[in-house]
């Protein structure tokens, strides 16, 4: 895929590395937190027989709070890190495609949800073909209608496999 | 000697058409996979597991592993011919692969990557089959005290095996095990970090993780660069390859330095992606060329393709013996056999003799295989890469929500491994290795039930863990393991501290 036309803010970073590392480590120092709590919850000392199931949590939890810090601290105050850190996470022209796969994605597994696999998988396809590849509808529909069915026999009848359907298979009776 | 007619009796399990045709099924998807970016090795074998439910055992891992050798051999195609590796242990090929290809010898580089890799799994097969059954009867001995710290080894192994932070390697790991930690507690039956979620009681499966980091990470990763699938042409004549044959016969010790690398490393366990790395950068120190590397010097094909066969077969050895998984698609392997109802460990050697030797004689016969297959689909592959993108693509991605919904029939399992897809996308940008991850949230339960189990039968003693001399050695060479890199991370700050560098 050649670069978009708008390709003059294309190098332009959406984030820099530095900020990125900090929130993925505050991500995991927050994860962190969250186990130590419940673990507590389930009692994180050496008892009678052994150490309790909050125990393990605990000090998983306690390590990654730990070393999620320092990665904070490095990111933050580290001399060299603010030299590499400055370095785009991600430029505009790189996130675009990359959310041009992601959110169609997301409408797919959701669609998945409601209106089943088969129903999904066609639609996606199709929108990725014209989001994508900007193909027209004489290319699209026959990969539409071909997948589905390819997939329903493979799954369904082949592997005996059953994934899901939604409101259109059930009208159809499947 | 036993093992020899062990092994007879297992290729008399195998030869059957039933099971040659899933051989060569399993090796023709396995190159598929190997040459589909978005679908390597660990994350193809996951989609594709619950298709084998219906099988028996013994079929269904020999397609399995089939697939395993066929993305081992396939995933070369396209960093040869495209310099895209197809999965993570072809990246050390397109060093000197492609390099290759553009001097007009994309032929002959095809031809001994391939030759390598047969090479390589093949000294890794012969390994296992006079290995695995000492080690098998080895691990017998083996308690909840000793399997504890073979497994603090295995992750300790992991700081000093990678190239990236130490810390990085812990979070990662850290945060594997609090993944697996999910759901009900085994020991007490306390539910642990469902927060009051009916969702969450089943905790995370791994093959979600699995499916989710290394497929749809992967994918969201590579869309960053854009993928051009404008690769080059190659033929493969028998010509091409007879010529090619006569001139590797030179190269035996790089040939068998790198089988021993890899057999190491996958066996350590590391698995296939590191082997490949480890064996270049040393074939580039010994080899008389060395500083040709990267020009498209043949030496630097070698390296790589032999070690990630042998390592890839080799990390299945600790897989059946001990039940630890040397690499992630071990791991996915060793799900399977769990599924199936196979206990992996000393005693799957005495007590599914059948299943054990059947799949190390398929090993010999799937990458013989594998082998034929590839010399003569080179072709089809490249032609299948020129389906554009904006139709495959969506086709591997449902693929993967295919795979990952029929692990549990959940839907809620589709929403994880788009979850972990962008976590994936995530850690890979910032350098946070994937692979201690996914082994954690695999052997996390195992790790801490040995734990538990140690202490129940001390009493509470931590000296348990030194009670007798090998596992004394082995808690004392993890801790050793783990702490190393770290001392000299300290080491080399504190050094540098003290006597700067002059400023570049």
């Amino acid at each position: 895929m050649q670069s978009e036309p708008f390709s003059a803010d294309a190098d332009k970073a959406v984030v820099s590395m530095r900020t990125m590392e900090i929130a993925v480590a505050l991500g995991f120092f927050l994860i962190g937190a969250l186990v130590m709590w419940d673990s507590v919850r389930l009692g994180h000392t050496w008892g009678d027989d052994g150490p309790g199931a909050g125990y393990f949590p605990f000090y998983i939890s306690l390590i990654m709070m730990i070393t999620a810090g320092v990665v904070m601290l490095v990111a933050a105050l580290g001399s060299k890190a603010k030299q590499s850190g400055a370095a785009p996470f991600v430029t505009r022209g790189q996130l675009r495609p990359v959310l041009a796969v992601f959110f169609p994605l997301a409408l797919y597994v959701l669609g998945v949800q409601y209106l089943g696999l088969y129903v999904s998988a066609a639609l996606f396809v199709g929108l990725f073909m014209r989001i994508n590849g900007k193909y027209g509808l004489k290319k699209i529909l026959p990969i539409t209608i071909v997948l589905p069915v390819v997939v329903y026999l493979m799954f369904e009848k082949w592997f005996l496999v059953p994934l899901p359907k939604g409101p259109i298979e059930a009208l159809l009776g499947l | 000697m036993e093992e020899f007619n062990s092994l007879m009796q297992g290729f008399v399990v195998v030869l059957t058409p039933y099971n040659i045709m899933l051989m060569f099924i399993g090796i023709f998807l396995g190159v598929l996979v190997g040459v589909l970016p978005g679908l390597g090795g660990a994350n193809g074998i996951a989609i594709l597991l619950p298709i084998t439910f219906t099988m028996e055992p013994v079929s269904a891992i020999i397609m399995l592993t089939c697939i395993y050798w066929g993305s081992l051999f396939g995933g070369a195609i396209t960093a040869i011919l495209f310099n895209i590796p197809g999965c993570s242990w072809s990246v050390a090929t397109t060093f000197d692969g492609y390099p290759m290809a553009k001097k007009g010898q994309a032929g002959e580089a095809l031809t001994t990557s391939f030759t390598a890799s047969f090479v390589g799994a093949l000294f890794a097969v012969v390994l296992i089959t006079f290995l695995a059954p000492v080690i098998a009867r080895f691990a017998l001995r083996f308690g909840p005290a000793e399997f504890f710290a073979i497994l603090l080894l295995t992750f300790a192994s992991f700081m000093s095996m990678g190239k990236e932070s130490p810390i990085k390697v812990i979070m990662a790991m850290m945060l594997g095990f609090a993944l697996a930690c999910v759901g009900m507690d085994v020991v007490t039956g306390q539910l642990r970090l469902t927060f009051g979620s009916s969702e969450l009681l089943r905790g995370f499966a791994f093959l979600i993780a699995v499916i989710g980091l290394f497929g749809i990470g992967e994918i969201l990763v590579s869309m960053e660069e854009g993928l051009r699938f404008q690769g080059l042409t190659a033929k493969i004549n028998p010509r091409v390859v007879w010529k090619t044959w006569g001139m590797l016969g030179k190269h035996w010790a790089n040939f068998l330095r790198s089988s021993v690398i890899g057999s190491a490393l996958g066996i350590a366990p590391a698995g296939a992606t590191p082997a490949s790395f480890m064996s270049y950068g040393i074939a580039k120190k010994f080899s008389p060329n060395g500083d040709k590397f990267g020009t498209g010097e043949i030496d630097g094909l070698i390296a790589p393709e032999t070690a990630n066969n042998a390592a890839g077969c080799a990390s299945l050895l600790p897989m059946l013996t001990l039940g630890i998984p040397g690499s992630p698609t071990a791991a996915v392997l060793l799900g399977g056999l769990m599924i199936w109802g196979l206990q992996p460990g000393p005693l799957l050697f005495t007590e599914q003799k059948e299943f054990v030797w059947g799949l190390i004689a398929s090993m010999y016969l799937g990458n013989i295989a594998g082998l034929i297959v590839v010399l003569t689909t080179v072709p089809l592959f490249a032609a299948i890469l020129r389906v554009p993108f904006s139709i495959i693509a969506p086709i591997i991605i449902i693929a993967c929500s295919v795979g990952a919904f029929t692990v549990a029939n959940s839907l809620g399992d589709v929403w994880y491994m788009l979850a972990f897809g962008v976590l994936g996308y995530l850690l890979k940008k910032l350098k946070y290795p994937v692979a201690p991850l996914v082994l954690a949230m695999v052997l996390g339960n195992a790790a801490e039930n040995a734990f538990r189990q140690s202490m129940l039968m001390s009493q509470g003693e931590l000296g348990f863990f030194w009670s007798n001399g090998l596992v004394g050695t082995l808690s004392t060479v993890a801790l050793v393991l783990l702490f190393w890199p770290l001392a000299s991370w300290f080491y080399g700050k504190a050094s540098n501290k003290l006597s700067p560098t002059p400023a570049n």
